[in-house]
């Protein structure tokens, strides 16, 4: 009986001196941390992700409350709607980011750019484009191995097994830039989001000069600049044999697409314009001069 | 016998050319000559489309001290001064000539006679070689010009010319040690007097007693030179390796050179190509190359002008075999695969080497099973296995605390896992990776140099 008194007593007064020691430490080396913090965090959406540029929530919710000015400040994942709500509650304002999402720029589909060898290596395009130019002709384009779909956190990318090509899922896509960085070919862009998901890009990044496109794929841009030309918003710049869309500047007429040779330019969601275009009484007006030119020789050949 | 103390293994000889004398390829009908050939900035071209150019003559011409020289390899028109597809895919810049007989250059003797007699300042010596644009020739293509200019405060102690080619099939060293051993012993002593240097050792692997014999016999004739036979194990013919085989020196883990342990290493190819620029006044622009594989119907050794087609010399071999196969720029070890055999020959490549059948195929991997096999064959002392790991996981911090950046490539690990696991090929991206970012790193912190 007694042993046991003097094992409880023992225990019981080193836990009570244990927690003295405790209690005196916590005080004297208390750290003062605004408890906004732990808020903001809660608002973030907890997936740790690194679109912000920081290396977790915790991170972008420090700077939101310790900086005065938060328009640098942006949680891709949360988006516009989220970081309005963070700012209301701090009493700043929101900054201002168009909602974006990924889009992959290459069209080399499986029967579009045949293979002309194999690789049996590590089936990583990180290690396969330090290698070489991959197991088609072209070097530019997608090798296919998924390093984008293992870097996303949100499941939204996969390849399809019919084209050999990355696939975004506009809903479940962030825009975090997971995918821009481990595309070792730098072919994920992250473009603006049109409402209904749709969207006109070029889907080739071959620097290439046409005939080598053409040998390589035949869904490659060829720089032939004709979409240039056509594009009524001075949206498109061709540089290196390779036309690109300016996202902000392009406002989705699709003229070009029908312009183009290759079909390098993809339209998603979108019909396209008719082939043969006619003035219709909705369009006439809008496009007058360029449209009568274009229906003039039509005419003259029937 | 001497070799170099940990690691190594013993792949297959397949020296299946080694009996073969070096035939002369016949001419190509064009050259393409890249503008990078060799380590360093990529040579500024000095022609433009339309001129007629001499075998010989300079056509390219090397962007700062860290590049090399290039010259026509035949005489006739420059086509084109544009970009070309490379060996591996990749678009590359280069010189492309169409040949129209083979005129050369003035002042380049092109006779069989052996003028032994050099009596130029090392300064002299230094400035031939870098006009005629020699690189190391064993697959480094670092320029030699470079390795000749010894940093303040260094001093050279050992020239080990490198004769090992340890890696399986190729025999283009061997045959250049045999048929031309007269000239590149009088090539080993201009680079010996260039740095001001008294001794000299040549590597040879001992599965080539012809060529030690017949060196060890040419060099009684020249004070200081030592033949030095080692035992057959890969990767020898790595610098650092043949230091320890030859001097018992280790060389420290970068950003240390073979300098700092005394010694400065050159191929025994590069050594002749010294020969022949310094006394003969002829630029490299041809170059002895194994066409050798299993699948071939002649392997050979041929000599052949930098910008040859590298299918032209397969034909040469006896065509492309049926069914898988793998060309590789190099030996199988080391090489780098082929994707466009209408590429050129270029300075580094040593051979040719087409794998058939069975060997052209990886065997597919299965679980590391910690046999640490990788761990007793690393000639760097390294952990491949764990390496791999890290560079697979994304763990760059460890894989640099790791001495990732040791790591020389060399593929024994990846060819002695009984797992068939692809250890180097995530190591290199590894390694690539971790000295991207020290590069950076440095460029961040300090001012650039």
């Amino acid at each position: 009986m007694e042993t046991l008194l003097i094992t409880v007593l023992t225990l019981c007064s080193l836990g009570v001196l244990a927690a003295l020691v405790l209690f005196f430490v916590a005080r004297r080396f208390r750290v003062e941390e605004d408890p906004r913090i732990d808020e903001v965090e809660r608002m973030l959406p907890g997936a740790n992700c690194g679109g912000c540029g920081f290396a977790g929530c915790r991170g972008l919710a420090d700077a939101l409350v310790g900086r005065d000015d938060i328009a640098g400040l942006y949680c891709p994942v949360g988006g516009a709607e989220c970081m309005k709500r963070v700012a209301a509650y701090l009493g700043k304002s929101a900054p201002e980011v168009e909602a974006q999402t990924a889009t992959v720029r290459c069209g080399g589909t499986c029967a579009k750019r045949p293979h002309t060898n194999r690789f049996d290596g590590v089936r990583s395009c990180a290690v396969a484009s330090a290698l070489y130019a991959g197991e088609t002709a072209c070097a530019y384009g997608c090798l296919g191995y998924g390093d984008c779909v293992e870097v996303c956190a949100f499941d939204a990318l996969r390849i399809d097994p019919e084209t050999g090509l990355p696939v975004v899922d506009p809903e479940r896509c962030t825009a975090c830039g997971a995918c821009v960085k481990a595309c070792p070919r730098r072919i994920i862009e992250l473009r603006k989001r049109w409402p209904r998901e749709r969207a006109v890009y070029v889907a080739c990044m071959s620097h290439d000069r046409g005939a080598a496109v053409m040998k390589a794929c035949k869904a490659g841009c060829i720089g032939c600049g004709k979409c240039v030309k056509v594009c009524p918003f001075d949206a498109i710049v061709l540089e290196n044999n390779l036309a690109y869309i300016d996202p902000l500047r392009c406002k989705l007429c699709r003229k070009c697409v029908n312009e183009c040779p290759t079909g390098a330019i993809r339209l998603v969601n979108m019909e396209p314009l008719p082939r043969d275009p006619r003035p219709t009484p909705g369009e006439a007006p809008v496009r007058a001069p360029g449209g009568e030119g274009a229906a003039a020789p039509d005419a003259g050949k029937a | 016998m001497k070799t170099f103390p940990i690691g190594g293994i013993h792949p297959s000889d397949n020296k299946l050319s080694a009996g073969r004398a070096v035939e002369e390829m016949a001419l190509p009908d064009t050259v393409t000559l890249p503008l990078a050939q060799h380590i360093g900035a990529p040579a500024i071209p000095r022609v433009a489309k339309g001129d007629r150019v001499l075998a010989g003559q300079l056509v390219a011409e090397g962007a700062g001290f860290m590049s090399a020289n290039i010259h026509a390899s035949v005489s006739g028109t420059v086509t084109a001064v544009d970009a070309i597809v490379n060996a591996q895919g990749l678009s590359q810049k280069a010189i492309v000539i169409r040949r129209e007989g083979d005129e050369w250059a003035e002042g380049i003797d092109r006779s069989d006679a052996v003028v032994r007699e050099c009596d130029l300042a090392p300064a002299e010596i230094v400035a031939r070689i870098r006009e005629a644009g020699i690189v190391g020739m064993g697959g480094a293509t670092f320029p030699t010009h470079v390795k000749l200019a010894v940093p303040p405060g260094k001093r050279v102690e050992y020239l080990i010319i490198n004769g090992v080619e340890c890696e399986p099939y190729l025999t283009s060293d061997h045959r250049v040690m045999l048929e031309r051993g007269e000239e590149l012993l009088v090539g080993v002593a201009i680079l010996r007097k260039a740095l001001g240097v008294d001794r000299a050792w040549i590597g040879i692997e001992n599965n080539k007693p012809d060529a030690v014999a017949r060196l060890a016999e040419l060099a009684e004739r020249h004070a200081g030179i030592e033949i030095v036979p080692l035992r057959v194990k890969y990767p020898q013919g790595g610098e650092k390796q043949l230091i320890a085989a030859v001097t018992g020196r280790e060389v420290p883990p970068p950003p240390a050179l073979p300098i700092d342990v005394g010694a400065v290493v050159c191929n025994a190819s590069t050594a002749l190509a010294v020969y022949e620029a310094v006394q003969k006044r002829k630029p490299l622009v041809e170059r002895v190359v194994t066409v050798t594989g299993k699948g071939l119907r002649e392997p050979k050794n041929l000599r052949v002008r930098l910008g040859t087609p590298v299918s032209a010399l397969i034909e040469a071999a006896g065509g492309m075999p049926e069914g898988d196969v793998k060309a590789i720029n190099g030996g199988p070890m080391m090489g780098r695969a082929v994707v466009r055999p209408e590429a050129p020959v270029t300075k580094g490549c040593s051979g040719i080497t087409i794998l058939s059948g069975a060997d052209a195929v990886r065997r597919e991997a299965s679980a590391c099973i910690k046999c640490a096999r990788c761990v007793a064959v690393c000639p760097m002392g390294l952990e491949p296995y764990l390496l791999s790991k890290r560079s697979r996981r994304k763990e760059w911090d460890i894989a640099e605390a790791n001495d990732i950046t040791s790591c020389i490539e060399c593929g024994c690990c990846q060819a002695t896992c009984p797992g068939y696991l692809p250890l180097l090929d995530w190591i290199r991206i590894g390694k690539q990776t971790v000295m991207g970012r020290i590069r950076a790193r440095a460029t961040a912190n300090g001012p650039k140099k």
